[in-house]
């Protein structure tokens, strides 16, 4: 027997108000955003502050800023259509498509395994439990090993396409020029790095930027959700470029491909047959 | 064709080019099939779909299956998340694409999306028939302690957490697909749904139908969780466009639905 009234009564008192302390928009009047008169006490905000106090509704130091406004420029919005979340808004361009479709469609595929979301989130929540575990009397090497069976890797370390990361050198300059390279989560995103070379020899994996970017952000108190939320749409300009590129070009013009690029390794040339399968 | 070109790698797909044009097909193979020189008018849409997933063409009982299975899916009612995402798409003007785009991303989730979907067949690989297999695999559905793309599922996957009885037309979409001979996960399910619910203390859902069938179709968890949200489109869409003819004035805008409260500051 099913004894489950007390649910269908929270369906009824959500039915009657959205009680949130997020905002609300004043039609003609003002806009509340986390207890703030959005026209008055945020105007002057850089718009990556105000998407960072959307996202956890506190504020942020101006050098905290510069740090995450460079994790947008520098780490997620290369200009090159083949990446694949840019190819995708290349090719809606080119078929013609509209731009802010094109764009989120993009910014979904973002969201991979491979890259971008999943190694973003990945690779901070790593990082931070790690630094539990150690706390609470683990060992660094026991911890990345039960990671490595558990995973069958580790978030933010290897590549697709390319062994070394180009976009951890230029980071790490900008943090030190900030003195925020220090953190204890960014020295335990490169002693892992050392330990997995102990670990795994000379296949070892290294560092991507999605581990040091992680690791400076939970330096800078970020959850491993906030984290997530921030990056959503750092690929964003990268994205929007390659569309307007290939929407700039003659339709279909974008890496057209000949029937003979598709190599079928399927089942052999057969019939249709009508009476196949009785039940 | 240079020599150096990357080529698409596919066991579904293969093309044949007119003699005029290398990007012209003259012929398009799925699985084997002529598509337009073959396939078509012989073949329906249920069959088609069954045999672009499946790789191969589909019993009488099967394409049956699914075709029931497209109908019972095909539009989730006005009320469900995805369609009102649809909707809102189509109240404001936005384009076709968005409202689907819209549909899609809301009807993906854990909560009577694709996600559900998903999680409930690889419950299904792990319980099979066994009634006690499934009463583990809800005591230890619980947090996986892991952050990640998705949140940890918050109810009983394929069951109505705000359910007090099994809904009308979940009963008779169960004993729908029942009557077919495909049905064997689903016959199981039709004569335990008591027991189970009791087990979870929520009413079976649409989703948990859904999953049982797909997986009697022996459909991976992947090819199900997608193939529930293309089937589940044709309803977004036709709303959509009935409340882009409606416009936002006649549209609900929860106009004193807000309750604003204070911030607790961190």
């Amino acid at each position: 027997m099913i004894n489950n009234k007390s649910q269908l009564d929270k369906l009824f008192e959500y039915e009657k108000q959205w009680v949130t302390s997020l905002g609300k928009f004043f039609p003609e009047e003002k806009v509340v955003f986390h207890g703030k008169n959005l026209f008055k006490d945020l105007k002057d905000m850089h718009w990556l502050h105000l998407l960072l106090f959307g996202i956890t509704g506190r504020f942020f130091e101006k050098n905290q800023i510069k740090l995450f406004e460079s994790m947008w420029v520098i780490c997620a919005s290369y200009p090159d259509p083949r990446i694949w979340v840019n190819r995708v808004a290349a090719l809606a361009g080119t078929a013609r498509s509209t731009g802010i479709v094109g764009v989120g469609a993009a910014t979904s595929v973002f969201e991979a395994s491979i890259y971008g979301g999943g190694p973003i989130i990945g690779s901070i929540d790593f990082i931070i439990k790690l630094k539990e575990k150690l706390e609470s009397g683990s060992d660094v090497e026991t911890v990345i090993k039960e990671e490595l069976k558990k995973s069958r890797g580790i978030a933010g370390y290897g590549r697709p396409i390319a062994n070394e990361d180009e976009r951890l050198k230029p980071i790490l300059e900008l943090a030190e020029n900030l003195n925020m390279h220090t953190g204890e989560h960014v020295k335990l995103a490169f002693l892992v790095e050392e330990k997995l070379k102990i670990i795994q020899g000379p296949w070892a994996l290294k560092m991507n930027i999605a581990a040091l970017i992680g690791a400076l952000a939970a330096d800078q108190n970020l959850t491993a959700n906030e984290f997530y939320h921030f990056m959503s749409l750092s690929s964003s300009v990268g994205i929007v470029s390659c569309f307007v590129d290939a929407n700039n070009k003659p339709e279909g013009a974008f890496f057209p491909l000949r029937c003979e690029r598709i190599k079928y390794e399927g089942v052999n040339k057969r019939k249709w047959d009508t009476e196949r399968g009785k039940n | 064709m240079q020599k150096e070109s990357e080529m698409i790698r596919s066991k579904i797909w293969k093309e044949e080019a007119e003699t005029d044009n290398p990007f012209a097909a003259k012929a398009c193979y799925c699985h084997g099939y002529d598509v337009y020189g073959d396939l078509l008018g012989k073949i329906s849409w249920p069959e088609y779909i069954y045999l672009l997933f499946k790789g191969e063409a589909a019993t009488k009982n099967q394409a049956d299956y699914l075709e029931r299975i497209s109908i019972i899916l095909a539009n989730p009612g006005l009320r469900d998340h995805s369609v009102r995402a649809a909707m809102n798409s189509g109240v404001g003007g936005s384009t076709s694409a968005s409202s689907l785009i819209a549909a899609i991303a809301t009807g993906s989730g854990n909560l009577n999306g694709g996600r559900e979907i998903y999680i409930a067949i690889r419950a299904w690989e792990e319980c099979g028939q066994n009634i006690d297999n499934w009463k583990a695999y809800f005591k230890n559905l619980q947090k996986n302690n892991r952050v990640g793309v998705w949140k940890d599922i918050e109810h009983p996957p394929g069951f109505d957490l705000y359910g007090v009885s099994c809904a009308t037309p979940v009963k008779q979409a169960l004993e729908s697909l029942k009557e077919n001979q495909a049905s064997n996960n689903i016959s199981w399910l039709h004569k335990n749904r008591s027991a189970l619910e009791s087990i979870v203390n929520c009413p079976l859902s649409i989703t948990g139908v859904i999953a049982a069938a797909f997986f009697d179709l022996e459909m991976s968890a992947e090819k199900s969780e997608i193939l529930y949200m293309i089937l589940r489109l044709p309803g977004a869409a036709a709303h959509s466009l009935e409340q882009k003819r409606y416009g936002w004035k006649h549209f609900p805008f929860f106009k004193n639905g807000i309750t604003l409260i204070e911030k607790n500051d961190k």
